[in-house]
């Protein structure tokens, strides 16, 4: 436990403590009035009336269109469920600079849509809003679909022996077990589209600023530090509160239900109202998933002169322009070779925390188990920028250091870790350790024989979503990041800054590798996968 | 082999085992027996090591465990649900303790085979645990507890979960290995007819304190008190005053066996020793039910409590009959104080 608390309290308390102290300190004195002035500030006030009415606006479309999808998954029995069940999860596994990018080149100028039609929904909310499904589809879909497959049927069944009719027993029995899973998936979108950044910026171009983005813009553009820490303070509190009620409705969720195989409840569709929905979830994939992720790698393929590798190329070859002191490709190496080191020092400090967890209970536990999540909530540009005025000093000056970035992508790591694992080592039974005891093993031993094993399939889960997510990390690394070693967002990003064909195409075609990285692994994951002991993800 | 010397344990303020001494000699099958809550369980996970002790002490083999870790004191415990590994086969199961103890494959694979033979599932060695039947569980949790020769045995409700039939032949069966191994055994239980079929010496548990310990056919004769008694099942207990080998009841006169002890008791009328007769007061027949070779007749008297009469079947009264009593004094016991 000690471990964990002393990383979190160096790598982001730290750090965002000191954000905020430059910001609200001025001369020595704490500058509170700057909170009344800086939120009566109207530019101030639309950005956060934007960033809640569009965070609300996307879960609720996230919720309509991927409950269907989640019913589909849990209740249907169908060829390649596996292989669709890890398309959808894609888009939740890349880095949101890519799908920022796959939405320009499906909505964008120049982009599939304006192409056709003349259709642009790039700087609308749309395309925001959009992208934001796409890219949450998937926690619906698994959160609650996976809880929705275990429900026993009969539940229903003994409701419409007992004379409720199919809709309403699906309301008074199926619906109540499923609404706190429901309600914490909602929140885990609602927080994920709260804080989005590269999304945002993308997409939003200069019309539309969230939270988020605008603490980017005061600290980096502006360099208005106040204002920064105000926003953050704000965001703190706000991701705070939304942690707070996810933590209990998780808490709920743990009610006794009666479990069933997952296999057991699924059947193939019957009748017409169920072909037409399975098709209906099968149409709502390809267009909202499958298809940007179409269009990025075609994009990725189209040059001036019809298909070729031109833009795969030019990643061989150093940028003229010297904005990269190395050639693109490199980026490829340095992202994986940053995800590894972060996801390793994710899963040590996650596993270790999820031991602490599962050892011990108490609200002071509780507490901290709800702060590992901070992280996917806090701005991740804050957690950057503070790296940097905080660990550049002795003795833990690391501004020079590789190190540094994957210590920030192993911040938004850890949750997931600790997710995953904290389920499966909560189910390991006590008893079976005590078993091992009595028949002769000392406790490493019991743990080496008992724990390991139960739980080995979890930890490489949890450290495939901790390699997905440190590589697609971009708000904190885009900060700390050296010029001559950027990661892959980091370049994707600077590619889409500028203008000409070359930079964009060269963009998509980065973009695509990534994709393929990402897809590869998660295709691993998902043989390994399942459900029963998955955790949240 | 297995002393217990004033062991307590407690759970905030509640004493789980209070003061609880008890002897186990080598050979010896010794059965706890008690409702849910009496401090079974918790006594076998102390002698286990799994439950640290608030005071007194456990000793094995003349040698006091305080600071033995759990897996060096050689005792083997088979679970209530058996907590058989999931992730290994049952021939992995078994030899769990022989790979703890560092022996040869060889030699495990010889000791699993012996043991498979011996409880009756031969060949099962490469068989997945998920899909044995709760009866196939029970042995391979029985044959992995005893593959490493622990010097004492200790079962938790062995046949909790299994089903009646099933668990009245296993119970004969376990006897006889037992008894052909000679191991020492110490198992805990809330069903008497498990305890009874089992054990060479019952302990009988209540509110984390020895209730009466003896031979199986010693507590059943004999009951010690009214806990004891209920707890087998019978339920004609009566306040009675004890003078000169009489007891007197609301039931009328009862005889006692020679040398009860005398004054206000609580008494014992076991529905054996239940006669009806032709005369003295009215008795009603409540309900009659058959129990295979005799009824168990509930007999209502003009007042006190209801008298239970095991008679044979030819002998039991319809429903609604009216009868005279008459009592057994061999079937009377007169019971101790039965303040734990």
């Amino acid at each position: 436990m000690a471990v964990p608390v002393a990383f979190f309290a160096l790598f982001f308390a730290w750090p965002v403590a000191s954000i905020v102290e430059r910001g609200l300190r001025v001369d020595g004195v704490w500058q509170f009035g700057r909170f009344g002035e800086t939120l009566s500030r109207p530019e101030i006030l639309d950005v956060l009336w934007f960033t809640l009415w569009q965070a609300l606006a996307s879960t609720g479309l996230t919720l309509l269109i991927a409950l269907p999808g989640a019913y589909v998954f849990a209740r249907f029995d169908f060829r390649g469920k596996g292989l669709l069940r890890a398309v959808v999860t894609v888009p939740f596994v890349m880095p949101t600079v890519m799908v920022g990018t796959a939405f320009l080149a499906l909505v964008g100028r120049g982009g599939l849509l304006d192409e056709l039609w003349g259709v642009r929904l790039d700087t609308t909310v749309w395309a925001i809003l959009i992208a934001h499904v796409f890219f949450n589809y998937a926690v619906v879909v698994r959160t609650v679909g996976g809880l929705w497959a275990q429900l026993d049927p009969r539940q229903e069944e003994a409701a419409r022996v007992l004379g409720a009719s199919r809709w309403k027993a699906w309301r008074t029995v199926t619906l109540p077990a499923l609404a706190p899973s429901v309600a914490a998936a909602a929140l885990m979108v609602f927080l994920f589209t709260a804080s989005s950044f590269a999304v945002v910026q993308i997409l939003g171009g200069s019309t539309y600023s969230t939270l988020e983005t605008e603490i980017y813009r005061q600290t980096v553009v502006r360099f208005d530090l106040t204002t920064a820490a105000v926003l953050t303070m704000v965001q703190f509190v706000a991701v705070g509160v939304v942690l707070a009620v996810h933590a209990r409705t998780v808490r709920r969720r743990e009610t006794a239900l009666r479990m069933v195989a997952p296999e057991e409840a699924a059947r193939r569709p019957r009748g017409i109202g169920q072909w037409a929905l399975f098709a209906g979830v099968l149409l709502s994939v390809a267009l909202l998933i499958v298809l940007p992720l179409g269009v990025l790698v075609e994009r990725s393929f189209a040059t001036s002169h019809g298909y070729g590798l031109d833009y795969y190329r030019a990643l061989q070859t150093p940028d003229p322009s010297g904005t990269f002191l190395v050639p693109l490709l490199d980026t490829i190496g340095n992202s994986l070779r940053y995800a590894v080191v972060a996801t390793l020092i994710a899963l040590v400090i996650g596993g270790l925390a999820a031991a602490a967890l599962t050892r011990r209970a108490g609200r002071l536990v509780r507490g901290f188990d709800a702060l590992l999540m901070l992280p996917l909530g806090v701005s991740a540009v804050t957690v950057g920028f503070g790296f940097l005025i905080t660990l550049d000093e002795p003795p833990f000056d690391l501004r020079a250091s590789w190190i540094l970035v994957p210590l920030a992508q192993a911040l938004v790591g850890v949750p997931f870790v600790v997710r995953t694992m904290l389920p499966v080592l909560r189910a390991v039974d006590e008893r079976l350790r005590e078993a091992a005891a009595v028949l002769g093993a000392s406790p490493w031993r019991a743990w080496r024989e008992v724990d390991l094993p139960l739980v080995r399939r979890a930890l490489l889960i949890a450290a495939g979503f901790a390699f997905a997510v440190s590589l697609g990390e971009f708000g904190a690394t885009v900060f700390i990041a050296r010029p001559d070693s950027p990661t892959l967002p980091v370049a994707v990003a600077r590619l889409l800054g500028r203008p000409g064909e070359l930079n964009y195409g060269q963009a998509m075609a980065l973009s695509t590798i990534l994709m393929v990285v990402c897809a590869v692994s998660l295709l691993l994951l998902e043989r390994l996968r399942t459900d029963r002991t998955s955790g949240e993800f | 082999m297995l002393s217990i010397e004033d062991a307590t344990v407690r759970f905030g303020e509640r004493a789980v085992l209070d003061a609880v001494r008890l002897d186990v000699a080598e050979h010896e099958i010794v059965c706890v027996l008690g409702p849910s809550g009496s401090g079974k369980s918790t006594m076998l996970r102390a002698v286990a090591g799994l439950q640290a002790l608030d005071g007194g002490r456990v000793l094995l083999g003349g040698a006091d465990q305080a600071g033995v870790p759990v897996h060096r004191r050689g005792v083997g415990l088979m679970f209530q649900d058996h907590q058989l590994f999931p992730q290994r086969d049952v021939g992995g199961n078994v030899a769990f303790g022989l790979r703890m103890r560092g022996a040869g494959k060889a030699e495990q694979a010889e000791r699993v085979r012996e043991l498979l033979d011996l409880v009756g599932l031969p060949g099962a060695e490469r068989r997945s645990v998920a899909a044995l039947s709760g009866g196939e569980q029970q042995r391979v949790a029985l044959a992995r507890a005893l593959a490493p020769r622990p010097r004492l045995l200790m079962l938790d409700e062995p046949l909790g979960q299994l089903d009646r039939g099933l668990r009245e032949r296993l119970v004969v069966e376990l006897r006889q290995l037992f008894g052909r191994l000679g191991t020492t055994v110490l198992a805990v239980t809330h069903d008497q007819g498990e305890a009874f079929a089992l054990a060479d010496r019952l302990v009988v548990m209540r509110d984390g304190r020895i209730a009466q310990s003896g031979t199986p056919v010693d507590v059943w004769r004999r009951p010690a008190s009214e806990f004891v008694a209920r707890f087998l099942g019978f339920d004609n207990v009566v306040a009675a005053r004890v003078t000169g080998g009489v007891a007197q009841t609301v039931w009328g006169k009862v005889p006692v066996p020679d040398g009860s002890p005398e004054g206000e008791r609580r008494l014992l009328v076991r529905p054996g020793g239940v006669r009806l007769v032709a005369e003295g007061p009215v008795w009603t027949v409540e309900s009659r039910t058959f129990r295979g070779s005799h009824a168990v007749v509930r007999l209502r008297p003009a007042e006190g409590p209801a008298l239970e009469a095991e008679l044979p079947l030819r002998e039991a009264p319809e429903e609604g009959a009216r009868v005279g009593v008459e009592f057994r004094a061999e079937d009377v016991v007169v019971l101790g104080d039965d303040t734990p």
